[in-house]
């Protein structure tokens, strides 16, 4: 990646389009997410059960990696930067509106899919994500301290905390899915800056 | 304090236009929906369950069994691997506080009388399985011919995955629906069920059926058991323990 920044002259063909917290933010969250995903299979789906055992450690594992998902997002709070990449994927404007039809309407032209400096999508998708952990992390506390709460609620608890998990594994392996679909935009996360080109491109209303 | 750099001029600070939050209602409505998931989560669950159910034994694939709550056993082990044991090299002890201690092959367990049960399964973290036939020997019957000396008042389970315990009192032990069980469901016990030998403890829930059974020890009071060590009731009834409220299963 060096390599290929000092053989381009950076200020002409390339934006910055993340900093070291965000990088840092997505990075750990990644991780973490991952942990509580393969942790999961582990627990659940009989045949990787019977490959790992060691069921006590592998809940063990899960619970921390659960308890700690929020936190890297929490401690980007201190940079003005992520701050304000959080205000851009609350707010949606008039062409957010746009994409979304365009997206209900499989109209696939570049026009009519108008994004700022993360699309509707990305948007929708940022926000679920921190809902669903969020709905993941109440339901997994009141499994995990059975203590706390009658058997109703723990079932109850354990009804979503099943069903959203499969969900939220099905969303994930499609951001995955669309990641691997755009080298760029993931040399975006990686090194944290993207070509003018790609930005015109995929980004049209952002002016970074 | 900030390590980044700043960016480009030509967004200003607070943009002229902030538009619409959306994000963070779509935030909230997820959490509100979480909410409402829990709330309505009896009802769902029976709904799910009855279609699943019905799904599943449709299913040729054996893909609703991995569904939540699309029915069937889940495998738990608490090590990393248990070794297999077959008819060759496969024993169980029975000794402690006994006045004839002896040590089974498979082939003596398979000679001796047979009791088949079926009950439901009832795990402590939810699943049921209905109507699941279990085969083997009575409890009693082994420790009857051992011998139960006076003075003993518990039985310890060992299992060959050289970790899982498990406790009965005397009195539970000589249930007629306790079984050193080797069929399940008509047919041999495989390895992920615990095979080739497992305890069935009908009335109680699953955790007490020690899975891989090698070890039968009479003692003088109940020594607690693996998960019982990790907060779980030593007395497991079915719905009668462990803060939950299921039908009984025997």
């Amino acid at each position: 990646m060096t390599l290929r920044a000092e053989a381009h002259s950076p200020a002409a063909t390339e934006v910055r389009r993340f900093g070291p917290v965000q990088k840092w933010v997505h990075r750990t969250t990644a991780a973490l997410m991952g942990v509580c995903v393969v942790t999961a299979a582990f627990l659940y789906i009989p045949q990787f059960a019977e490959l790992v055992g060691r069921r006590e450690l592998v809940v063990r594992v899960h619970e921390c990696a659960g308890l700690a998902l929020p936190v890297p997002v929490l401690v980007g709070l201190v940079s003005r930067h992520f701050r304000a990449d959080l205000g851009h994927l609350n707010r949606f404007g008039p062409h957010d509106r746009t994409w979304l039809l365009a997206v209900v309407s499989r109209d696939k032209r570049r026009s009519s899919r108008p994004a700022a400096k993360f699309n509707a999508g990305q948007k929708i998708y940022a926000s679920w994500i921190a809902g669903a952990t969020l709905v993941m992390l109440g339901t997994g506390l009141i499994m995990w301290f059975t203590h706390l709460t009658s058997i109703v609620w723990r079932t109850s608890a354990t009804f979503v905390h099943d069903w959203l998990a499969l969900t939220i594994g099905i969303v994930i392996a499609g951001h995955i899915g669309m990641a691997i679909g755009d080298p760029e935009a993931r040399g975006g996360l990686r090194t944290g800056k993207v070509s003018r080109e790609w930005a015109k491109r995929e980004h049209p209303l952002w002016r970074p | 304090m900030n390590p980044e750099q700043p960016e480009e001029p030509g967004k200003p600070a607070p943009p002229p236009q902030r538009g619409t939050p959306v994000g963070r209602r779509v935030l909230l409505g997820t959490i509100g929906l979480g909410a409402l998931g829990v709330v309505t989560a009896p009802t769902l669950q029976n709904a799910l369950e009855s279609f699943l159910g019905a799904a599943a034994g449709k299913d040729p694939t054996g893909l609703t069994g991995l569904l939540p709550n699309g029915g069937g056993f889940r495998y738990y082990s608490v090590t990393t691997s248990v070794p297999h044991k077959n008819a060759s090299n496969y024993r169980l002890t029975v000794g402690g506080l006994v006045d004839r201690p002896k040590t089974y092959t498979l082939d003596d367990l398979r000679a001796l009388p047979q009791t088949r049960l079926v009950k439901d399964v009832q795990c402590v973290t939810g699943w049921r399985v209905p109507d699941t036939p279990f085969e083997g020997v009575r409890l009693s019957d082994l420790l009857d011919a051992a011998g139960v000396r006076s003075g003993a008042g518990a039985v310890h389970f060992t299992c060959f995955d050289g970790a899982y315990t498990e406790s009965l009192t005397l009195d539970q032990a000589r249930r007629s629906d306790v079984l050193v069980a080797l069929r399940m469901q008509d047919k041999e016990i495989g390895h992920a069920h615990g095979g080739p030998v497992r305890l069935y403890v009908a009335p109680m829930y699953f955790y007490k059926s020690a899975k891989w059974l090698s070890g039968i020890t009479v003692t003088e009071r109940v020594e607690r058991g693996y998960w019982e060590h990790r907060g779980y009731d030593v007395d497991a009834w079915v719905g009668k323990s462990n803060g939950r409220d299921d039908d009984p299963t025997s």
